[in-house]
């Protein structure tokens, strides 16, 4: 198994996996989405309380689980970078940053949009859950300016990896906001005591919704994990060999 | 008609949705440019060593 994670981490290696492994996790993501978005907006009974406007559910889950899995994903990475000195772990936690301030400012969006018509306003300064994701998006950004403002790359891997571990501590407080503090956000539609709050056909639809967001986004972080590595690697004779085969060469 | 209308709500629901689909694009769209611009760097690199050389 040790002799699988030591190849695995080999940048070679994990540059040509990557590219085997990216259209076996898109495909049946995108399919899994496109399921999700019909059954979605037409096959989903209307709400009896919020009618039409509660099937933005099926993108704001998503995003919103995305925007915090993401950066679990960028902080693991960073700290097993930071603990063991693994480039491929600082390349993942680099790749995972843009992808996930993506889906948090979605996540954002996508919340206001729903707010409007069931709060009565786009967006509320005092709310707990808005708060903490907005927090979410400006780590993303301070994790991204700090790694774009410094050229040494082992000082950018380590100063951006301290920051995404701070960071992580917003991650529980966003997922509990709902329990802990007064919130006009309502709370946990499907992991809390007794089941999911919503019926069947509700629930598949948002469930394979969320499995396709996530599938996609592994998808796109190995595209980008993979451009992390030649940018890092760059110099390395594997890389030239590729870029300029031999015969290639004047 | 009635069923993209939403009632009220179709606005909201079609515009969350339509920003949903203009992420997913960006985001493959951003990594695809990346890696394309960092492997042009490094061929072009190469090709100047080779001239050089």
């Amino acid at each position: 198994m040790w002799t699988f994670f030591h190849r695995l981490a080999s940048p070679p290696h994990f540059y040509e996996l990557a590219n085997k492994i990216y259209p076996w996790i898109m495909v049946p993501g995108l399919a899994l989405i496109a399921y999700g978005t019909y059954a979605g907006l037409f096959v989903a009974p209307v709400d009896y309380q919020q009618k039409d406007a509660f099937r933005i559910i099926y993108v704001h889950v998503p995003s919103a689980y995305l925007s915090m899995m993401a950066y679990m994903t960028m902080a693991i990475s960073a700290g097993i970078g930071l603990i063991w000195r693994m480039k491929l772990a600082h390349a993942v936690a680099a790749a995972a940053a843009p992808i996930g301030a993506w889906f948090t400012f979605l996540a954002l969006m996508t919340g206001s949009i729903w707010g409007r018509p069931m709060w009565g306003t786009w967006w509320e300064w005092g709310d707990p859950r808005l708060t903490s994701e907005l927090i979410l998006l400006f780590l993303y950004f301070g994790y991204l300016a700090l790694r774009g403002a410094i050229d040494d790359q082992s000082k950018a891997d380590r100063s951006s990896a301290v920051l995404a571990l701070v960071g992580a501590i917003n991650i529980p407080i966003i997922h509990f906001s709902v329990e802990w503090w007064s919130s006009l956000h309502q709370g946990a539609t499907l992991v809390r005591e007794g089941g999911p709050a919503i019926t069947t056909d509700m629930l598949y639809p948002l469930l394979a919704m969320i499995f396709g967001f996530t599938l996609f986004f592994g998808a796109v972080l190995l595209k980008r994990v993979r451009t992390e590595v030649l940018a890092r690697e760059r110099r390395s004779r594997w890389v030239q060999k590729m870029i300029m085969p031999l015969e290639g060469r004047a | 008609m009635e069923a993209l209308a939403m009632g009220d709500y179709g606005v909201y629901v079609w515009s969350s949705f339509g920003l949903t689909l203009a992420v997913m694009i960006v985001t493959v769209w951003q990594a695809r440019n990346h890696q394309n611009k960092i492997y042009r760097e490094i061929e072009q690199r190469l090709k100047a060593m080779e001239e050089v050389k």
